[in-house]
């Protein structure tokens, strides 16, 4: 058995618990944290755990909750450049960043942007990890291959991106230029982003990989052999049997990949645009800190990050609760 | 069971080709000279001024001060990863002990509290993080650089699951032996989670080593610069050039993504096993 594999919701482990198996995602991912007693006997002792938590508690709250709620109270505030106090002036900083077309214009490419990276990356994921799956000869080269990239932080990976879409040396401007088309990544819009998708792709694809191996690897020898009898066509046994298996996987990966688009990719964004975000695509997040830190506009940059905020719990709310329910295993 | 397409060998070709090209790359044109780049482009052949680009790299002081080498920066990121690390695993462990094992009040609000975390990254909150920090005196500080990283319930849920999945016979077993709280967790506990503990170090260390906005935002002093900030600043330092450094940068770019690469593909399995095992 492939060290990918799972070892305590492992279903080959467990044959005769597939039915039960079904309804848990192959690599289990997150389920929703629930706070019920885990074990029959415990420890009575009435002190001895706050001391155990009190370090990480005073961590969460320094720097969790103090922050957040600052960030909720100075978004109804008008925060004085000149630090002579604040003004309260309700919603306005919400009601002037959604109403602003440039925040609507950086919305509009951060959900562009949002879908595409998501889908290549996931796209790319599944498909290698399908067919490292399937080979014998190699497979753990090409594991290995495939998967040291998530290593590479972001700006380490926008800035190999950058020498990459370079004007002077870049290999991608030299073959667009050989079909007749001059590339000129963060002068034009359209080039950088295109770049900057292409980085963003490259950085995920393995973290992708890394889960959908490891949730079909998770799958059963005796329901792909079943599947095998069934359907004759590779593809075709591959869409209606191995897919809907890997599902779970798949729902898990998508809300870790939005996230990954709106936030992570930050990195990759700042090298890119090299302080100037002028006429480049930028994402909300990258909004955020320049209205706050370039801008010290600190009640809109608030109320931005409320915004992004309200996303991602949105996010995981859906999947804690939404996702776990609607993929069904027919 | 399947028959061996060369297509998908073919695909897997491709794919290997796809994300390791732009790695050889790097690591092959950082040994050429900045004007060879320059006329030449990227190469896949090895160069010559390997060495003396990474000597210039390392020790030359550099930035405004004429401080910061990049062993500085070497060191910086280190510590920066290895803190992190350490730290999450010790908060961690000690927050999911006594989440499973202990009964007390308010247990379940206090799981609420710590999981809550789990939802709000470190982007969205990152102006307020600042102003809370400069609060507390901690800009330009190893603290302030690691401890405000540390302030979410992943390593937790982590160990919390883990804790969960072993045996209660255990604890039953040590408590008829007498064991107390301290003596389960020395004696039982941290040496079943040795394997759990080396992955999440594995996975924490290269989340910490890849801090990019934070030691951005945290320090405006050279000496605590991390190698992602020397990235950032080799980059501003390029606009005018004439010839950009690119060896350098390219250099610069090795040193940030060895250390993280070789941890994970040398402890893969480790890591992997941690990563779906925890997620998030």
């Amino acid at each position: 058995m492939s060290d990918l594999t799972h070892p305590v919701t492992s279903p080959a482990a467990r044959p005769g618990r597939i039915r039960r198996w079904f309804t848990r995602p192959a690599t289990a991912p997150s389920p929703a944290p629930s706070p019920a007693p885990a074990k029959r006997v415990q420890f009575d002792a009435p002190l001895l755990p706050w001391i155990f938590l009190a370090p990480q508690l005073v961590v969460i709250f320094v720097f969790f909750y103090w922050p957040s709620v600052q960030a909720v109270t100075s978004s109804f505030y008008i925060e004085d450049p000149f630090g002579f106090g604040a003004t309260f002036v309700g919603i306005d900083n919400y009601r002037d960043a959604l109403g602003s077309r440039e925040y609507q214009r950086i919305a509009g490419f951060t959900a562009l942007f949002t879908v595409l990276v998501t889908a290549f990356s996931l796209g790319l994921g599944l498909l290698f990890a399908v067919k490292a799956d399937k080979v014998i000869r190699g497979r753990s080269a090409y594991r290995t291959a495939l998967i040291a990239v998530y290593a590479i932080a972001p700006p380490v990976a926008g800035l190999m991106g950058m020498m990459l879409f370079d004007q002077h040396i870049g290999p991608f401007v030299t073959l667009a230029g050989w079909f007749g088309y001059e590339m000129k990544v963060g002068i034009n819009y359209w080039d950088t982003a295109s770049a900057m998708i292409l980085i963003s792709v490259w950085k995920q694809v393995p973290y992708n990989f890394i889960f959908f191996l490891s949730g079909l690897q998770g799958i059963p020898a005796s329901v792909r052999e079943a599947a095998v009898i069934d359907c004759r066509g590779g593809f075709t046994r591959f869409r209606t049997a191995i897919l809907p298996l890997l599902a779970p996987t798949a729902f898990f990966l998508l809300i870790i990949n939005i996230t990954y688009a709106l936030f992570d990719t930050f990195a990759v964004i700042d090298v890119m645009v090299k302080d100037k975000p002028a006429n480049n695509p930028l994402t909300l997040v990258y909004k955020v800190y320049n209205d706050g830190f370039r801008g010290n506009d600190i009640g809109g940059s608030a109320a931005q990050s409320v915004i992004l905020m309200v996303i991602v719990l949105v996010l995981t709310l859906i999947q804690f609760r939404w996702l776990e329910r609607r993929v069904h295993y027919g | 069971m399947n028959r061996i397409h060369p297509f998908d060998h073919l695909i897997l070709i491709l794919g290997t080709l796809f994300m390791c090209v732009p790695v050889l790359v790097a690591i092959i044109t950082s040994t050429h000279s900045a004007v060879d780049i320059h006329m030449n482009g990227l190469s896949l052949i090895p160069g010559s001024h390997g060495a003396e680009t990474y000597e210039a790299v390392l020790t030359r002081k550099g930035g405004f001060t004429g401080q910061v080498t990049g062993i500085t920066m070497l060191m910086n990121s280190l510590i920066l990863g290895l803190g992190f690390a350490v730290g999450k695993i010790v908060l961690s462990m000690a927050a999911a002990y006594a989440l499973v094992y202990f009964r007390f009040r308010f247990a379940t609000f206090l799981f609420w509290i710590i999981f809550t975390t789990l939802l709000l990254p470190l982007e969205v909150r990152i102006m307020p993080s600042y102003q809370v920090m400069s609060s507390l005196g901690l800009l330009n500080s190893y603290t302030g650089l690691i401890v405000p990283l540390l302030a979410s319930a992943t390593g937790t849920f982590y160990f919390r699951q883990f804790f969960k999945s072993v045996p209660d016979e255990l604890l039953e077993a040590a408590r008829i032996d007498g064991a107390g709280p301290w003596k389960f967790l020395w004696d039982v506990l941290i040496p079943l989670s040795k394997t759990m503990m080396a992955a999440i170090f594995i996975i924490m260390f290269v989340y910490g080593w890849n801090q990019y906005l934070w030691p951005m935002l945290m320090t405006t002093e050279e000496r605590f610069f991390t190698l992602m900030r020397g990235i950032k600043q080799i980059l501003q330092v390029w606009i005018g050039s004439q010839i950009p450094d690119y060896n350098e940068a390219f250099a610069l770019a090795v040193l940030a993504l060895l250390p993280p690469v070789i941890v994970v593909v040398v402890f893969q399995r480790w890591f992997i096993r941690g990563l779906t095992e925890s997620d998030k």
